[in-house]
């Protein structure tokens, strides 16, 4: 059991007591809870399937064609009427021919066990049956509003914005959580050994901080992922690297404060290393500083992934990106229903991380009253 | 009419939906031309009393109960009344002078803005009033020294200057929230004389809170005693301190370190010994940081402490003495010798002198501040056996737990933080921190300075306690020359970086030879 300090359970209880935090960490932990398991909101893949009595997990397994009787090796398509008729049927040859015709039959029970090989399957399909990336045979022009099949409508190459909304949502707070966290430590630790030592080393490396964010990070971003192609840890390297000197100069001038503590002296008093003092005994009085900047880094790597994708130079274009929704919402202003949904996805999105950091700021506030 | 009472005063702080009284039920009054003192340890609730008269509390805070000044209801006043009467017929002095005024400004541009602010003062008239003002505090020169910047200034000369700046609008009401408790004991006696003085000749009343009672004797009229926020005796000084009523009054007034250390044998291991130890601090200018100068923190200091003895150090606030006690640690760099049980320690770096940090340690001024706020107690104590440890993990808090019980704490309490305790029991752990390694000598910087009277008298007892059960050398840093006498064989007198007299404690105290131990005793004990 993790047992608190009375300073932590005080904390505790202070961020309990804004209601408005603890509602957003709810609500964003649960969205971000189902994003994690996005393949089995959204996905072109059944969860489960049975086929002639046995039991298959598209979702996570690949299965070729020919495992239902099919004609190609290559892995099952089973949004087509084909597939699915036999997966339905346990492989009637029929399939090939008249697949809705037979499916329509064995649903309403004129063809069953009287024919020879038929053995009923099944299939459960996620909420969305679309991937990200599924085009859609829409019979119109794409992009399409909001219907019975696509809830937010699709996008200008027929695949389901809610599908993708789904999955960047992960995406991007995959993103912004990988960043933070990386140029957090680096931030911390550059920022610990300058303020710690100081002298010489903290002038060197002052001058090497201005030099390094006069770079131009937007232009050397663009450049690289045009020599060594668009990926997403690409980017989150590149956004660490320009990302991590944020935070040190406030650890920096944390350190310097502490280093004078009495406590500290007397811990080199008793002969303890260096690190252990930075870890240990300045480090934990630095944090309540670096929390307070953490919510700018979290969505400062939010927006910066979106401008990126916006701009045309962020992730791949094939995946799904709440900054390519954008643009696309520009290039098409006669479908309204992707601008709504790219600046209500980024309105929540963004104000859940903001209100969550409040409260988390506030809590560790010792001056903050909470009457 | 009195010029301000208090009657029936509460205080209430809200933390987290709990209420604590920091002050209950609280009446005094103080008459035109008074002096009354407020005096109790820290945590009796003065401070906040004298806060509440004008409404300077934080926003966790509310008052109940009734405080007027000239028969005008001050609590619950709205703002517009408060801001009239602060500063203007209200005004504060602080403890801290070094953080109650402006670095960035001069001392002409803080003093003006009062005068032009409350009078409209301009011009010729405002320089005049402010040099007038200067002179009245006793600020030499004051022509000159009005364009200084606070850093230009002593700390005494600062809390002048805080002191003009609240006699600035001619105040009625002086409310001085321990003036003097940052300043060195000769300069208090002078800022007492100039309070004492100022009042007679402006009228003043003053409302004096300290913990001191030395202080009280000298300047108040009237005396409040207050515990855990109550007023338990009132009364005029001559009678407070002559007939004490309430067993608490008589506590505060025993509450006198006294006795001597025992003998050292003698035979006994020079444990430290110093050679014209310097510590100088280069000053660099320039482009290629060429050396121009030094400042003399320490210069030729031969020391020598020998197992179960105590050296004082004693000296005014920038004398050196505590540039000594970490150069004798070796914390910070110094020049000639230090040897420590016959070996010489000058110039080893961190690693070589590692295993030497189990019998040396310090103990510091600040209980607050020398013990980590995010560890709890067996962890701050217990970080000198991992690095230093003889026995096993496991054994460390039974170790612990043995050492808590020496200091004379529960050992139960090993799993709180620091901020759960007392002023009194930080400093009994961070004893107990320096001790756990059982080192041989130990330098102890200021260890009672921050601490109450009746504290300082328990600490001095665990201290000589220890001393006499493990013969440690000490090396004991204070201002304070009654805890000194009570605990030292040995007094070094320091002044700007020179010692000025050594000898025997009996000696330096009844026979002083140098002008400065001089006034230094006589300001101290006179």
């Amino acid at each position: 059991m993790i047992t608190l300090s009375p300073l932590n359970n005080r904390r505790l209880s202070n961020f309990k007591k804004n209601r408005r935090a603890v509602w957003s960490l709810w609500i964003f932990s649960i969205l971000f809870g189902l994003s994690l398991f996005a393949e089995f909101l959204a996905n072109d893949k059944p969860i489960l399937v049975s086929y002639r009595g046995e039991l298959f997990i598209p979702v996570t397994q690949f299965y070729p064609e020919t495992a239902f009787g099919g004609d190609f090796k290559t892995e099952a398509t089973y949004r087509d009427p084909e597939v699915q008729c036999l997966i339905i049927s346990g492989g009637l040859e029929i399939c090939f021919d008249n697949p809705e015709a037979t499916m329509d039959a064995i649903s309403s029970g004129q063809l069953g066990v009287e024919v020879a090989g038929f053995s009923k399957g099944w299939m459960i399909w996620p909420p969305v049956p679309y991937s990200y990336d599924t085009p859609n045979d829409l019979g119109r022009s794409a992009p399409s509003p909001p219907d019975a099949q696509h809830w937010l409508g699709t996008d200008d190459t027929t695949r389901d914005v809610l599908a993708r909304v789904i999955y960047g949502f992960r995406i991007s707070i995959l993103f912004a959580l990988v960043v933070t966290i990386c140029a957090s430590i680096i931030g911390v630790i550059a920022g610990a050994i300058q303020g710690y030592f100081g002298g010489w080393l903290d002038l060197l490396f002052q001058r090497f901080l201005e030099v390094f964010s006069a770079l131009p990070s937007l232009y050397v971003i663009i450049i690289l992922t045009a020599v060594l192609g668009r990926s997403f840890w690409l980017l989150a390297t590149l956004s660490i690297i320009f990302g991590w000197p944020a935070l040190t100069g406030l650890i920096r001038a944390e350190f310097f404060r502490a280093r004078n503590f009495e406590y500290v002296r007397a811990a080199q008093a008793l002969g303890v290393s260096n690190w252990i003092i930075m870890m240990r005994h300045i480090l934990p009085n630095a944090m309540v500083a670096t929390l307070t900047f953490l919510p700018f880094i979290v969505t400062g790597a939010i927006s910066t992934l979106a401008g990126l994708d916006f701009l045309g130079f962020g992730l791949p274009s094939s995946s799904p990106s709440l900054g390519e929704l954008t643009q696309q919402a520009k290039l098409n202003l006669q479908s309204p229903h992707l601008g709504f949904t790219a600046f209500f996805v980024f309105t929540i999105m963004l104000s859940l991380l903001v209100f969550i950091f409040e409260g988390v700021r506030d809590a560790f506030d010792p001056r903050k009253v909470f009457s | 009419m009195n010029v301000l009472e208090i009657r029936n005063l509460s205080i209430e702080f809200n933390q987290d939906g709990h209420a604590t009284t920091a002050v209950h039920d609280v009446s005094f009054s103080i008459g035109a031309g008074e002096t009354v003192a407020v005096v109790g340890e820290s945590g009796s609730g003065k401070s906040v009393t004298a806060l509440a008269t004008v409404d300077l509390l934080p926003e966790s805070a509310t008052a109940r109960g009734s405080v007027t000044y000239q028969g005008e209801e001050l609590i619950g006043a709205p703002e517009a009344t408060l801001q009239r009467i602060r500063g203007n017929d209200i005004s504060f002095i602080f403890q801290e002078p070094m953080t109650s005024l402006n670095p960035l400004h001069t001392i002409e541009k803080q003093l003006g803005e009062t005068l032009s602010v409350h009078q409209g003062l301009r011009g010729v008239p405002l320089q005049d009033r402010i040099v007038e003002l200067l002179s009245k505090v006793g600020i030499p020169d004051p022509t000159m020294r009005f364009k200084s910047y606070p850093h230009q200034l002593s700390g005494g000369q600062r809390q002048r200057v805080m002191i003009a700046m609240a006699l600035a609008n001619e105040p009625d009401l002086l409310i001085a929230d321990e003036p003097t408790t940052a300043l060195d004991v000769t300069i208090e006696a002078q800022i007492l004389e100039l309070l004492a003085d100022l009042q007679r000749t402006e009228g003043l009343s003053l409302l004096f809170i300290t913990h001191d009672l030395g202080v009280v004797r000298k300047i108040a009229d009237r005396v409040v005693v207050m515990q855990h926020g109550s007023v338990v005796e009132t009364g005029a000084t001559k009678q407070i301190f002559e007939k004490p009523a309430h067993p608490y009054t008589k506590m505060l007034l025993d509450a006198e370190t006294i006795g001597v250390p025992s003998p050292v044998a003698l035979d006994a291991v020079e444990l430290l010994c110093t050679d014209h130890l310097k510590v100088w601090f280069p000053i660099q200018r320039g482009l290629l940081r060429r050396t121009v100068g030094h400042i003399k923190a320490v210069n030729d200091a031969s020391l020598s402490v020998r197992e179960g003895e105590t050296l004082g150090v004693v000296g005014e606030s920038g004398s050196g003495k505590t540039s000594l006690a970490l150069a004798v640690m070796r914390l910070i760099a110094s020049e000639n010798g230090i040897s420590f049980i016959g070996r010489d320690i000058e110039g080893l770096n961190r690693r070589q002198m590692r295993p030497l940090r189990s019998d040396m340690q310090i103990v510091f001024q600040d209980p607050f501040g020398s013990l980590s706020p995010r560890m709890s107690v067996m962890e701050i104590i217990s970080e000198g056996l991992e690095i230093h440890s003889r026995s096993n993990r496991k054994n460390h808090r039974a170790e612990v737990a043995v050492m808590l019980r020496e200091v004379g704490l529960d050992p139960n309490t090993m799993d709180r933080y620091p901020h759960e305790f007392s002023g009194g029991q930080r400093q009994r752990v961070a004893i107990a921190r320096a001790m756990i390694l059982r080192p041989k000598f130990v330098v102890l910087d200021e260890p009672t300075s921050a601490l109450d009277r009746t504290v300082q008298v328990q600490i001095v007892d665990l201290l000589r306690d220890l001393q006499a059960k493990y013969q440690l050398g000490y090396l004991f840093i204070s201002h304070d020359l009654k805890v000194v006498r009570a605990l030292s064989h040995k007094v070094v007198v320091m002044k700007d970086g020179d010692i000025v007299e050594h000898g025997s404690a009996a000696q330096v105290f009844d026979a002083p030879q140098h002008p400065y131990t001089q006034t230094l005793l006589a300001a101290a004990l006179g």
